[in-house]
C-alpha cells in the first residue's frame, strides 16, 4: 500500500501533501522536514531508493525523482514494487503536464485542489486507480466540465479560481 | 454580508504567502485569513464557504491549525452542487481522519451521494469513503459498495474495486461478502477493472483463509491465462509506458499469483510455465520491463518450489547487478539477500558481480552488497573473498572504511581456517586500517596470539615488520608493542622460524628502537604510551644489556603531565633500578589468556561480576576507566588463587596500577578510603588526606552537597589548594601505594622495598593555608558536574568585606580524552557583580589528570537579603568538535 504521496520544491516547502495513513498534523509537518534534510543531502548519482523505516515502520520505503525543482516522493510498503512505483510517478507528472500543458511548480502551487483531484484518480486509498494517464486526463476533464457547468449556473462560484485560472 | 469574509480569493491568498520573505510575515498572514474564515464559519456564511475550504486546505500544508473548519467540509458535502461537494470532500479527506467523531455525522450524505445518478459524484463519495473510512462507516456502507462493483459505468467500478479494500480492511468479517463480486470482475476486460479487481483480490486473500482457498481453486487458471495474454499481446498503446503494454498489470498479476502459489504446489504448479514466459520474454533494457522481471523474481522465489525456475529468477538478479541503473542493482541486491536463505548455491555462482558492487559508487548500494558478501562467506570461499574486500580496502572510501573493516574482522574471526591464516589477515587489515577497528577487534587478536604459542616468533616478526611501514595507524602500534614486549627475544633470536618466512635480523636495539619511536611518535594516545612503557619494563628483563638505554627512555616520561604516565615510569623506573631481582618474576611473559572465556565475554554481559569478585585483593575495576581496558586482557583470565606462586599474582598487582584511579581497597584501611569514590578529586589529594588524624575511618566522601562541611573536607580543601601542581615528590607513593595495598601483610611482602623512599612523614599535618588567615572558608561545593566534567568551587571570603566572595574554581576531566579550547563563562542576576579572571589554562587533560583553575570575585550587593547564584557555560573542544555545557548554580551557602 502506498502510505504517501508528497510534492516538495528544493527549498523544502510542501507543494501537496497526502497521507493514506492518518497522521496529526504537527507529524505530518515533521515528516516532511525529515525526509527533505534526507533528500538534500543525497548525492547525484544514487539510487532513487531510501530506507524509510525510522518513520513509517518496518520495511517501508521512499521513492523520490526530481523534476525540475521539485521532489515527487512516494513512501510505500513491501507489498508495492520499487521500479514500479517509479513508473507510477512517471504517469502521474505526465498526467500532470497534459492536464496543465507543460507543467510548473507555479502550476501545482495555485492549482494544489486540482493536483489533488488528479492524484484520487491515479490513487485510491493507497491502491492504483488507473495507470493510463489518457483514462486520467479524460476523468479529469470530465470533472472539470463538469464544475464549470454548475458553476455558471451558481453565482458565487466565479471566485474559485483554481479551475478556470489556466 | 460580514466584512470580514468579503476576503481575498484564494489565488490571491496563495499570493500573498508566497511574497512573504519570513515566517512570522507569512504566520500574519495566515493569521488574518484564518480570522476571516472563523468569522465566516461563525456566520454560516454560504456564500464563501468552498472557497475558504480550499484556503484551508493550503494552510493546513504548511502546517497551521485548521480544526475549525471540519463542520464546513460537512455542509459543503451537503450541499448540492457538484463543486462545492469536491471541495468539502477533499477538505473531508485531508482535514479529517477516522478517529474523529464528527466523521459519524458525514455517513449520511455519503450514503446519498453512493446512491446519487451523478456518476462523478459517485465517484467522489467512493474516493473519500476508500480514503478515510472507519469501521462504523464500513459497516454501515458496505452494500452501496457491493452494489457499485456491478455499476455500469467502469470508472466508478474501479473505485468501489479500491474502496472495498478499506472496507475489508476495517471490517475482515464482510470479506466474503466480496468474493462472488470480485471472481466476476476478474473476468473483466477493462485494464483499470481488471488492475483494481486484482488488488481486491489480494487483499482479500490476505484478510480471509476461506477467500484464499476459493480464489486458489477458482481462479488460479484465468489469471494465469490474463498474464498469459498480456504477455503475449500485440502491442497495446494506451496501456504502454516505455514500449512494456500494461507493466503494472502484470506486476499485479503476478503478485497475485505469489499469494495463491505460496504453500501450495498444485497452484504453483499451475503458473511455472506463465512465470518462465514473463521471465525470458519481458525486454530488460527499460525501467518497466525490469519492474515486472523484478516482481516475476519475488513470485518465483516465493511460490513453491521448481528448482530451474529459481536459477532463472536468480540469473535474472545477477544480470540485474551489471545493470548500469543504480535503482535496478539496488533492488537486486535486497532480493539477493532474500533469496540466500532459498537457493544459497545459485547466489554463490554470481560471488563476482556482488563483489564488484560492493565497490559501487553509490554508497548505499555498496553497503548492501557488503552485507550480502558478508552472507555470502564460507568455509570454503573464506579465503579469496577476504583477499578481495582486503585488497579493496586499500582504495576504498575514507567513510566505507569503518564498515568494512568490521565486516573483514568478523568474517576472518569467524571463519579462519587456521590461526596463522587469522593473524595474517588481521595483520593486513590493521595496517591498512588500524583506526578504524574497535577495541575488541585487537583486543582478540592479542587473545589469539597468546593461544598460538608455535606462531609467538612469527606474530612478532610480521609485527616488526608492519609496524615499520603502518606506524600511523594506532592499532598496529598497539598489538606490535604488546607483542614486542612479551615475545620481544623470539624477535631478536629467529626463535620458531617457519619455512615460509623471509629470515630478519633483528638486534635489541632495533626492538627497543621501534617503542621509543611509538611512545614518542605524536599521534599515539595515552593508551599507547603506556603500553610501550609496559613493553619496555619487559624488554629490560629480556634484554639485560640494553637496561640502562631503557631505563633513559622510561626516565623520559617522568615529567608527563598525564598522571598515568608519570605515574608509570616513575615506577618501573624503580624497578628497574633498584629490584633487579624481582624483575624478571614481575615481568614473565603473560599466562596463556582464555579463548573462551574471552568470547563469551564479549558476546555476553560486558565484565561478568564473577570476574570481579575473582580478582584477590579487593581491587575492583571499574569497567569504563580506559586505563582499564589497556590491560583488560588481565580480567579475561580467571584471577589466579590467592595461593599460587607469586609470579602471576604480581602481574596482576601490576594491571591493578591501571585502575588506580577508580579503584579502591577497602582492606587496607585509611589510606585507601578515598579511591573510588566519584568526588572527582585527585589521587594525590587522597594521599594526603590519609595524613590528617582527624579522618574518620570510612571518610564520607560524598562532596555533592555541601553540608557535610566537616573537618575532613576542610583539610582536604587545604590539601587540594596546596598541592594543585604535581611535585614529583609526593607521586611515586600514590603509585606505590596501589601496588602494594593489595598485599593484605604488606611486611612479609617485598614489594615493601618499593616504599623506600618515603620521604615526607604521612603524619605531618599539611601547613595551614593562607586563607585561613585571612577571612572565612566555607567547605568547597560541587558546583557542576555533566558526564566527566566536574567544576569545584572553593569560597572564601576577604576579611571586612562580607559581600565579596571569592571563588576558585576547579575544573576536571574524567573522560579518557583532552579537552582543548577550554573556556569558562558566568553570568549572575542584576544584584550581584562578577569578575573573572583569567584561567590557568585552556587545555584539560583527561582521566582527572590535571585541572584548569580560575578565580572568580563575586560581589553581593544585597549581602544578608539574597543568597548568590550564578548560570555557567563551558565551551571546549574534543576530538577537535565543539562542545557545549550549560548550567545553573545555586548550591552556594546562603549567607554568601
Amino acid at each position: 500500500m502506498i502510505r504517501a504521496v508528497i510534492i516538495m520544491n528544493d527549498e523544502g516547502k510542501p507543494r501537496l501533501v497526502k497521507f493514506y495513513d492518518h497522521q496529526p498534523m504537527e507529524k505530518q509537518q515533521e515528516i516532511i522536514r525529515s525526509i527533505y534534510g534526507v533528500l538534500c543531502s543525497r548525492a547525484e548519482n544514487v539510487s532513487n531508493f531510501v530506507q524509510a523505516d525510522s518513520t513509517f515502520g518496518k520495511d517501508t520505503r521512499l521513492v523520490y525523482k526530481t523534476f525540475a525543482t521539485l521532489y515527487f516522493i512516494v513512501i510505500f510498503d513491501d507489498s508495492e514494487n520499487e521500479l514500479a512505483i517509479l513508473d507510477l510517478m512517471q504517469v502521474f507528472v505526465e498526467t500532470l503536464d497534459k492536464c496543465f500543458s507543460n507543467v510548473c511548480e507555479l502550476d501545482i502551487v495555485f492549482n494544489f485542489n486540482k493536483v489533488h483531484t488528479i492524484l484520487d484518480e491515479i490513487i485510491l486509498g493507497g491502491q492504483v486507480v488507473e495507470m493510463n494517464s489518457s483514462e486520467i486526463v479524460k476523468a479529469v476533464n470530465d470533472i472539470s466540465g463538469l464544475e464549470k457547468n454548475q458553476n455558471s449556473i451558481l453565482r458565487v462560484s466565479k471566485s474559485i479560481s483554481g479551475w478556470q485560472g489556466r | 454580508m460580514n466584512p470580514f469574509s468579503s476576503g481575498t480569493r484564494l489565488r490571491d491568498m496563495i499570493r500573498a504567502i508566497r511574497a512573504c520573505k519570513t515566517a512570522a510575515e507569512e504566520r500574519a498572514v495566515v493569521r488574518k485569513e484564518c480570522a476571516s474564515i472563523r468569522a465566516a464559519v461563525s456566520d454560516n456564511d454560504n456564500d464563501y464557504r468552498h472557497r475558504n475550504l480550499a484556503k484551508l486546505m493550503f494552510i493546513h500544508m504548511l502546517g497551521y491549525p485548521t480544526h475549525f473548519g471540519q463542520m464546513e467540509c460537512l455542509k459543503l458535502i451537503a450541499a448540492p452542487g457538484f463543486p462545492e461537494k469536491r471541495i468539502g470532500y477533499l477538505g473531508l479527506m485531508l482535514l479529517l481522519d477516522e478517529r474523529q467523531e464528527v466523521l459519524m455525522l458525514v455517513t449520511n450524505s455519503l450514503k446519498q451521494d453512493l446512491n446519487h445518478t451523478n456518476q462523478y459524484i459517485v465517484g467522489l463519495a467512493l474516493c473519500a469513503l476508500g480514503n478515510i473510512s472507519s469501521a462504523e462507516m464500513a459497516r454501515d456502507l458496505a452494500p452501496e459498495v457491493e452494489r457499485l462493483l456491478q455499476f455500469r459505468d467502469p470508472n466508478v467500478r474501479k473505485k468501489a474495486a479500491l474502496c472495498s479494500i478499506r472496507i475489508i480492511k476495517k471490517v475482515p468479517d464482510l470479506a466474503e461478502n466480496f468474493v462472488n463480486p470480485v471472481a466476476s470482475l476478474l473476468k473483466e476486460k477493462h485494464h483499470g477493472v481488471l488492475l483494481t479487481a486484482i488488488q481486491l483480490c489480494a487483499d482479500l486473500c490476505i484478510v480471509s483463509e476461506e477467500a484464499l482457498e476459493y480464489f486458489r481453486k477458482k481462479c488460479t487458471e484465468g489469471i494465469v491465462k490474463v498474464l498469459k495474454d498480456a504477455v503475449n499481446s500485440p502491442y497495446a498503446p494506451e496501456y504502454d509506458i516505455s514500449g512494456i503494454s500494461d507493466p503494472f498489470l502484470q506486476i499485479r498479476l503476478l503478485r497475485i499469483l505469489r499469494i495463491l502459489g505460496h504453500g501450495d504446489a498444485d497452484a504453483s504448479d499451475f503458473m511455472n510455465d506463465v512465470l518462465a514466459q514473463v521471465a525470458t520474454k519481458t525486454e530488460s533494457n527499460k525501467n518497466a520491463g525490469n519492474a515486472i522481471l523484478y516482481e516475476c523474481v519475488e513470485t518465483i522465489m516465493s511460490i513453491e518450489d521448481s528448482g530451474g525456475l529459481r536459477v532463472l529468477a536468480i540469473n535474472i538478479l545477477g544480470r540485474f547487478l551489471s545493470n548500469r541503473d543504480n535503482n535496478i542493482r539496488y533492488v537486486a541486491l535486497n532480493m539477493l539477500m532474500k533469496a540466500i536463505s532459498i537457493d544459497g548455491q545459485a547466489v554463490q555462482r554470481h560471488r563476482a558481480t556482488i563483489l564488484e558492487c560492493v565497490k559501487d559508487s553509490d554508497a548505499s548500494i555498496r553497503k548492501r552488497a557488503l552485507e550480502l558478501v558478508y552472507l555470502l562467506v564460507n568455509e570454503s570461499n573464506v579465503k579469496p573473498l577476504t583477499k578481495e574486500l582486503i585488497d579493496y580496502l586499500v582504495v576504498s572510501d575514507q567513510d566505507f572504511k569503518g564498515d568494512l573493516t568490521a565486516k573483514i574482522c568478523s568474517i576472518v574471526e569467524k571463519l579462519s581456517p587456521e590461526k596463522i591464516w587469522y593473524i595474517d589477515q588481521m595483520l593486513k587489515v590493521l595496517c591498512e586500517a588500524g583506526n578504524y577497528v574497535k577495541d575488541e577487534v585487537w583486543h582478540a587478536l592479542i587473545v589469539v596470539i597468546t593461544n598460538s604459542s608455535n606462531l609467538h616468533g612469527y606474530t612478532v616478526r610480521s609485527l616488526y615488520r608492519a609496524i615499520q611501514t603502518s606506524c600511523d595507524q594506532e592499532a598496529v602500534v598497539r598489538v606490535a608493542v604488546w607483542c614486542i614486549g612479551e615475545y620481544g627475544d623470539l624477535l631478536v633470536n629467529n626463535v620458531g622460524m617457519l619455512d615460509i618466512e623471509e629470515p630478519i635480523t633483528v638486534t635489541e636495539s632495533d626492538a627497543i628502537d621501534v617503542i621509543e619511536a611509538a611512545i614518542k611518535q605524536h599521534t599515539s594516545d595515552l593508551t599507547t604510551r603506556a603500553m610501550c612503557l609496559m613493553a619496555l619494563l619487559k624488554l629490560s628483563s629480556r634484554f639485560p644489556s640494553s637496561s640502562q638505554r631503557i631505563k633513559d627512555i622510561v626516565n623520559q616520561s617522568k615529567g608527563s603531565l598525564l598522571l598515568e604516565l608519570q605515574q608509570r615510569s616513575i615506577e618501573f623506573d624503580s624497578i628497574i633500578g633498584k629490584h633487579q631481582n624481582l624483575r624478571s618474576a614481575l615481568v614473565e611473559r603473560m599466562p596463556v589468556l582464555d579463548e573462551a572465556s574471552y568470547s563469551g565475554r564479549r558476546g555476553g554481559s560486558g565484565v561478568s561480576t564473577s570476574g570481579i569478585n575473582n580478582i584477590p585483593n579487593g581491587v575492583v575495576k571499574i569497567v569504563d576507566a580506559p586505563l582499564v581496558d589497556l590491560l583488560d586482557l588481565g580480567v579475561d583470565e580467571p584471577a589466579p588463587p590467592p595461593n599460587s606462586s607469586s609470579g602471576p599474582n604480581f602481574l596482576h598487582d601490576l594491571l591493578g596500577v591501571g585502575a588506580d584511579i577508580s579503584s579502591s581497597s577497602p582492606q587496607s584501611g585509611g589510606r585507601n578510603t578515598m579511591h573510588g569514590h566519584k568526588s572527582g578529586t585527585d589521587v594525590l589529594l587522597d594521599l594526603l588526606s590519609s595524613g590528617s588524624p582527624p579522618a574518620p575511618a570510612p571518610a564520607p566522601a560524598t562532596q555533592k552537597s555541601s553540608s557535610t562541611s566537616d573537618l575532613l573536607s576542610l583539610t582536604q580543601l587545604n590539601n587540594n589548594n596546596n598541592n594543585n601542581k604535581p611535585s614529583p615528590s609526593p607521586s611515586p607513593f600514590s603509585g606505590l601505594d596501589t601496588l602494594s595495598s593489595p598485599l593484605p601483610t604488606p611486611g612479609a611482602s617485598p614489594m615493601m622495598d618499593l616504599l623506600d623512599g618515603f620521604g615526607p612523614n604521612p603524619t605531618t599535618p599539611p601547613p595551614p593555608p593562607k586563607e585561613e588567615d585571612n577571612g572565612r572558608t566555607y567547605p568547597p561545593i560541587v558546583a557542576f558536574e555533566s558526564g566527566a566534567l566536574s567544576v569545584m568551587f572553593n569560597l572564601s571570603k576577604q576579611p571586612g568585606s562580607p559581600q565579596i566572595t571569592l571563588i576558585e574554581a576547579k575544573f576536571t576531566n574524567k573522560s579518557s580524552q583532552v579537552y582543548t579550547d577550554f573556556v569558562f563563562q558566568a553570568a549572575v542576576p542584576k544584584f550581584l557583580q562578577l569578575h573573572l579572571e583569567p584561567a590557568s589554562s585552556n587545555t584539560l587533560p583527561g582521566n582527572a589528570s590535571g585541572s584548569i583553575t580560575q578565580k572568580l570575585r563575586v560581589t553581593n550587593n544585597q549581602h544578608g537579603k539574597k543568597s548568590v547564584v550564578m548560570r555557567i557555560r563551558i565551551s571546549y573542544k574534543l576530538n577537535n568538535k565543539d562542545m557545549l555545557e550549560e548550567g545553573q548554580i545555586s548550591n552556594f551557602p546562603r549567607d554568601l
